[in-house]
């Protein structure tokens, strides 16, 4: 060994590190390889997959974008409309009351972003309870927010929005000095010019960064869409694709692949594109355990 | 910007006129905002919901005494997250909490009110006098009527399900025989002796309505129908009219003093009998050291496990000459991006005994299928490699992150003084990055604590626990046992005591976040008061 160069003895590490990389990666991608090899396989079952299929065939996708028993692109549709309104309305509420924690002084200040935190540790499957039962009023009363309803759940969605994204979001308020703001406020800027015209240009990074983050969350959502929706064709795709699983799943794995695939694909893009962004918002505090 | 135009010598005036403006559009959106959760509550209290009403009326005062006050102001800022937070999130667990100071659940999911109404809807045919005579009509459709005749001489006509007619109110009913009985109703046919002896569905009709009921006691009797059983508010007693039994409400149930109970139990205030009953009820102590076991070894194990592995290959692919290294990356990060309910499924997939990928591969190299489901070892074994699979990725982000940021000289140093690479990782990478990342480590330890939906969608807490008195598996942690208590189906529901159980989690979880607070930069954050 010690006869080696010092530039072998690089190559030979790179070299170690690639082959571990491989194995790595093996270990990452597999159940992804797995899945789109079961979806373009036409025989759709758990026992008849392969690796590398027998003969390939889009009837998988074709089942699911053609039978009225799966409105999957209605699924697909219904996932992309909760989340995105969900999330423009959530990182406006988490914005603002960052704000205020960042920038205002006032008793309880402390103690509330404790409780935030707080709340959001508390085991909410139990709590479904209330929650199903609230809806179900609130909807003989107005019907437009009750069961069944986008409008009802994504209300329920935003009661989450005061959570551990305002930690994020006040932690980067926290970042621009002050000082900027106490100049503007000399010059008789009220707190809202400040807010508006000073401080969200300088937060629109970190805007993206929260809004994805809320995104992929409810997007990835199943529980609460489970409990407050009732018809198939309200469903979100995350609990569209449940159904597949229950009966004989292992019969019906080729549509699940398929719709797993074309169901992650969004995501997987947004990841993958915007992967530096993503991690800089994730050291600032625990998202995603 | 516009912050220059403030500069301007008419700056101060317009910001007068734009104050009285404002306190303008905050009245004008006070009002609205008052309007509609006053017609809100006020509909709901209509619709019986009482405690909706009362929360909406909270939130109204809340949300008047905030827009109004002065020193309130900084809460003008989050007021709609506020409200919505009151709603689904505090309100919802405010209820767990009460909730699991009662009885509530199958068998107890009346209230007191709605179960004495109930059992006051049930009737009685009383023995004793005949108050009526009867003959009974049918017509086509099978449907039946009575012609009933009591001791005054007075008689009525009914159907079932509408209020006794008196004989002169009556329509369609023919000619009277030497009895004052008709001899036809309209439609309808007399029932001869042998008609109504081998008639098998008269007796059990109800005739006339609820008030007046009227049913049929033998060939020639029938009787008004009597309350069976009356509730006497002042000694909170419910008596059965006809046995003259006594039940006294025990622990939400109707019970006599022989022990009989009724049905429509109804939920009741319990004290702290469901803690205590989770805690001394031999049924529970069996499975449950079990489960909090596995379950903090589940936390712990996941918590090392994709912490190591994350940090291992960010640390050694934090190395910018090697090629390649972003593809790398790339790569190992495609778990994180996809959404793990779809990727819990596809292992759950490639883990069955029988037709999975990984038994099938497994077979074909060294001829054996281990039992993933079925034995309980095997099982937890696939769920840390399941989770392995979920979580490093998490890591591999944050920890390449938080090792670029330690100061190159640090190493420098370090070499020069003789130190190997070994020494280096651990003297110096590791208690840095621990103290960057430790409370996202806690964090994890806690997100895995409560991670219900791996254990469920994965396994559903199986392989069941042989002999346990309650629905207990190998796998369960506290969060997926409790859903056995108040979801799973086949079984009683008890809302109470999975809302109990639920409390001690958050305890432990509330402990564990709290003790983080102390380490944490975040508390210094906060802490920071100015």
């Amino acid at each position: 060994m010690s006869s080696l160069t010092i530039k072998q003895r690089k190559n030979l590490g790179h070299l170690a590190r690639w082959l571990m990389a491989i194995v790595l990666i093996i270990f990452a991608i597999f159940p992804v390889v797995w899945v789109i090899s079961a979806s373009i396989n036409p025989s759709n079952t758990l026992a008849s997959a392969k690796l590398i299929p027998d003969n390939f065939g889009w009837d998988n996708y074709r089942l699911l974008f053609e039978s009225p028993q799966f409105p999957f692109a209605r699924w697909l549709w219904n996932s992309v409309k909760i989340s995105s309104i969900t999330t423009v309305l959530s990182v406006s509420i988490t914005t603002l009351a960052a704000y205020a924690f960042s920038r205002l002084r006032f008793t309880g200040r402390q103690t509330m972003l404790k409780g935030i935190l707080l709340i959001q540790v508390f085991p909410g499957l139990l709590a479904m309870i209330a929650i199903f039962t609230l809806v179900t009023q609130f909807g003989s009363i107005v019907p437009a927010l009750g069961l069944d309803t986008h409008a009802g759940l994504i209300m329920v969605y935003l009661g989450g929005a005061m959570g551990v994204n305002i930690w994020l979001m006040k932690g980067f308020f926290d970042t621009i000095p002050r000082a900027i703001d106490e100049s503007a406020m000399v010059d008789g800027a009220t707190h809202w010019q400040i807010f508006s015209q000073l401080l969200l240009p300088l937060m629109r990074p970190i805007l993206v960064v929260i809004g994805i983050l809320s995104f992929i969350g409810t997007y990835g959502d199943f529980i609460l869409a489970r409990i407050l929706l009732k018809s198939t064709e309200q469903y979100p795709l995350m609990v569209g694709l449940f159904i597949f699983t229950s009966g004989e799943f292992s019969q019906k794995w080729g549509p699940f692949a398929a719709g797993a695939l074309i169901g992650a694909l969004p995501i997987m893009i947004i990841y993958l594109l915007l992967q530096d962004q993503i991690v800089g918002g994730l050291t600032q505090g625990a998202v995603k355990g | 910007m516009t912050v220059q135009a403030l500069k301007q010598p008419g700056a101060p005036q317009s910001n007068q006129s734009a104050t009285l403006l404002n306190v303008f559009l905050r009245l004008v959106l006070l009002l609205a905002i008052d309007g509609f959760l006053i017609w809100f509550a006020l509909s709901a209290f209509g619709e019986g919901y009482t405690s909706l009403g009362i929360v909406i009326a909270f939130i109204g005062a809340g949300v008047n005494y905030i827009i109004l006050v002065r020193d309130m102001y900084p809460l003008r800022w989050m007021l709609i997250g506020l409200i919505l937070m009151v709603m689904f999130a505090i309100w919802p667990i405010l209820l767990t909490i009460f909730v699991a100071f009662t009885n509530y659940g199958d068998g107890h999911l009346l209230t007191k009110v709605q179960s004495i109404e109930l059992l006051q809807q049930e009737r009685y045919l009383p023995e004793g006098d005949a108050a009526y005579s009867w003959t009974g009509y049918r017509n086509e459709a099978g449907e039946y009527a009575l012609w009933l005749q009591n001791e005054a001489g007075e008689s009525y006509l009914a159907y079932p399900g509408t209020s006794l007619i008196p004989a002169s109110e009556a329509e369609g009913v023919g000619e009277l025989d030497e009895n004052g009985i008709p001899v036809t109703i309209s439609g309808y046919e007399r029932l001869n002796a042998l008609q109504v002896a081998s008639d098998q569905t008269i007796p059990s009709i109800q005739f006339g309505s609820e008030l007046d009921g009227v049913q049929i006691r033998s060939a020639r009797e029938a009787a008004q129908l009597q309350l069976r059983y009356v509730y006497d508010e002042a000694t909170d007693v419910i008596t059965n009219q006809e046995t003259n039994t006594e039940y006294s409400p025990v622990e939400g149930v109707w019970t006599s003093s022989t022990g009989e109970v009724l049905p429509f139990g109804f939920r009741e205030i319990v004290g702290a009998s469901n803690f205590t009953r989770f805690f001394e009820s031999p049924a529970f102590r069996g499975p449950l050291l079990r489960i909090i076991t596995w379950n903090f070894a589940f936390a712990f194990l996941s918590v090392f496990t994709t912490f190591s592995l994350g940090l291992a290959i960010a640390y050694i692919y934090n190395d910018r000459t090697l090629p390649g290294r972003k593809i790398i990356q790339s790569f190992l990060l495609i778990p994180y991006t996809i959404p793990s309910l779809i990727t819990i499924i596809i292992w759950r997939g490639m883990f069955n005994n029988q037709v999975g990928v990984i038994n099938r591969t497994l077979d074909t190299m060294f001829g054996i299928a281990p039992e993933w489901t079925v034995d309980p070892s095997l099982a937890k074994l696939a769920i840390i490699i399941v989770n392995l699979w979920l979580g490093y990725p998490y890591f591999m982000l944050i920890c390449s992150g938080a090792l670029q940021a330690i100061p190159e000289d640090l190493y420098e140093a370090a070499r020069v003084d003789g130190a190997n690479a070994w020494q280096r990782f651990y003297k110096i990478t590791l208690p840095l990055l621990l103290v960057a990342v430790g409370p996202l480590l806690v964090a994890s330890f806690v997100y895995n604590f409560n991670n219900f939906n791996l254990i469920f969608l994965f396994i559903e807490g199986g392989p069941p626990i042989a002999n346990s008195a309650t629905r207990a598996g190998h796998t369960d942690i506290l969060i997926s046992y409790v859903y056995n208590f108040a979801f799973a189906s086949g079984r009683a529901k008890e809302y109470g005591l999975g809302s109990a159980i639920t409390i001690i989690i958050f305890l432990i979880v509330a402990v564990i976040t709290l003790f983080q607070f102390r380490y944490t930069k975040m508390w210094e954050e906060v802490g920071e008061g100015v």
